[in-house]
């Protein structure tokens, strides 16, 4: 609207005069640390009330303080370390191998058309397999032990990593790459300074995902066969019906995967600084 | 050294992009290229740094390239290509690595290409944290590293807003100018080319080819009084009736490419 006769803008030339409503807003999440955490707390306050006073029964579902109680029973006698560190070498091992073989095949898929050609319907058949399927033959082949174990964690991590890593590579921007052939730089020196430190965010989050099939993975490998370890804990917690064994076996698994996490989010803090 | 390039056709596909088109940079020369959007200016600056082959068509780089000189014909991106990853000063050192230069003589050309671009406060900064000139700075800094003979800028104003175009344009002159360095100049923005080039070549609609050379006998310092205006002006007028036809058409096609 222009000026009229020197009247400032602001003053209404005639007619009825009606206000803006705001009708903005809304739909900016914002970060609520107190409500997160009091959640933790009411829960477990209202567990506790209701296995306290006895409305439901402790062998069905224990207290938290019961829980908390087996949990400590189970830090003193060593009984826990033992548990876990046998999980830990598994999913330790199965991780390792199956990233590593991940991250080679994904790169060699996202740089090379032919490597891209065979392998992508290879792993777009195998990927959806549940890993957990193949333990009976890993164990057939590789006899039992903890070679099969930590075969089936290494394949249900190699896919995702593959996937990622593949994905990754694959959307490095083309100017980047240009850029470097532009002043000359050998493809290796290419792939190491410009491919692989570009790809590395979406290969961070491929590890994330990989984590937590590991985690699957070695609870449901422990199960069917295993003498130690956290899923062998507790299925025999279960088969003694001791469910406060059970419950801190649980809790264990739930801060393992917390760990494990938070561990990613270190190393995506340290090395994707730049985002 | 003096930079010749001769493509008798270029063809994505079916598709014949140019068609005919030699030119060449001389020593020290500042050549522009216009023409409507899809003539090939980008693509005809790709072949002339060997980052596309022609299809039929060769360049050639004839003479001596400057002392010092590591990379004769330099890229300088219109989305500046920086690493995110890197600061300022390890993007500007970047094309040095893979050369077997002492860590002193390193040292001493990103010092020095820093200065010249005004970047030396910023050596550490990362690329997200500069604005859109500052990080085209960098891109520019990156370029000169190398010592080129033949910088290829490929819009390299256009992701910039038009105050920050302005100032950046007087440094690129100043640097071109004081390093005496040659320049093929890809835009579509005639007032760039007036005020940048020696040479304007102007392309014709896909296929491209070349249409007409103007030729700029005011030298680039004296080319901001008011007499000049008006000449550079005209010589516009000139060039927008030469390819706003095409322009049109360009505009309203549809294309796959």
């Amino acid at each position: 609207m222009s000026e009229v006769g020197g009247r400032s803008e602001g003053a209404a030339i005639g007619g009825a005069s009606r206000e803006v409503a705001f009708r903005g807003g809304g739909f900016l999440p914002e970060p609520r640390k107190l409500h997160s955490w009091l959640v933790f707390a009411v829960l477990l306050a209202l567990w506790q009330a209701v296995t306290g006073l006895g409305l439901v029964n402790a062998l069905f579902l224990p207290s938290p303080l019961g829980i908390a109680r087996a949990l400590w029973g189970l830090a003193l006698s060593g009984e826990l370390w033992h548990q876990l560190s046998a999980s830990l070498l598994r999913i330790g091992a199965g991780w390792a191998i199956g990233s590593a073989l991940g991250l080679l095949v994904g790169l060699s898929m996202g740089l090379s058309s032919l490597s891209r050609a065979i392998g992508m319907p290879l792993v777009s058949a195998l990927y959806p397999i549940p890993k957990i399927a193949l333990l009976p033959l890993l164990i057939l082949w590789l006899g039992i032990g903890e070679a099969p174990k930590v075969a089936t964690i290494a394949a249900g991590v190699f896919f995702p990593t593959v996937i990622a890593t593949f994905s990754g590579v694959d959307s490095v921007p083309r100017s980047l790459i240009r850029m470097g052939q532009s002043f000359d730089l050998p493809v290796r020196a290419i792939v190491w300074k410009v491919i692989l430190p570009s790809a590395l965010p979406q290969i961070l989050a491929g590890f994330r995902i990989s984590i937590a099939t590991a985690l699957l993975l070695v609870v449901s490998a422990e199960m069917i066969g295993a003498q130690f370890g956290i899923g062998a804990f507790l299925l025999t917690a279960g088969n003694l019906m001791q469910t406060d064994q059970l419950m801190a076996g649980v809790v264990v698994l739930s801060l393992l995967g917390l760990t494990l996490g938070a561990l990613v989010g270190i190393v995506e803090k340290t090395f994707l600084r730049w985002r | 050294m003096d930079l010749i390039v001769e493509v008798k056709r270029h063809a994505f596909g079916e598709l014949t992009v140019l068609e005919d088109v030699s030119l060449a940079v001389r020593a020290g020369e500042i050549v522009a290229l216009i023409g409507p959007s899809g003539c090939g200016k980008s693509t005809l600056l790709g072949i002339a740094g060997g980052i596309l082959r022609a299809s039929a068509g060769r360049v050639v780089m004839q003479g001596a390239p400057p002392a010092e000189c590591l990379n004769p014909l330099t890229y300088i991106f219109q989305d500046f290509a920086l690493l995110p990853w890197r600061s300022v000063a390890a993007n500007v050192a970047f094309p040095l690595e893979h050369h077997p230069l002492g860590e002193p003589e390193r040292k001493r050309r990103v010092a020095d290409a820093l200065r010249r671009t005004g970047l030396v406060d910023f050596a550490a900064a990362l690329p997200k944290q500069l604005s859109g000139g500052m990080r085209q700075r960098v891109g520019i800094a990156r370029a000169l590293v190398v010592r080129p003979a033949v910088l290829l800028m490929d819009e390299p104003l256009s992701a910039l807003d038009a105050q920050t175009r302005e100032l950046l344009m007087e440094d690129f002159l100043d640097l071109l100018l004081r390093e005496r360095m040659a320049a093929l100049y890809v835009t579509h923005n005639f007032a760039e080319a007036l005020r940048l080039a020696d040479r304007i070549v102007v392309l014709s609609r896909r296929p491209g080819r070349i249409r007409e050379v103007v030729e700029i006998a005011r030298p680039q310092r004296e080319r901001t009084g008011k007499a000049a205006q008006a000449e550079l002006a005209e010589l516009g007028e000139r060039l927008w009736s030469l390819i706003r036809d095409e322009a049109l058409s360009a505009e309203r096609e549809m294309t796959d490419v």
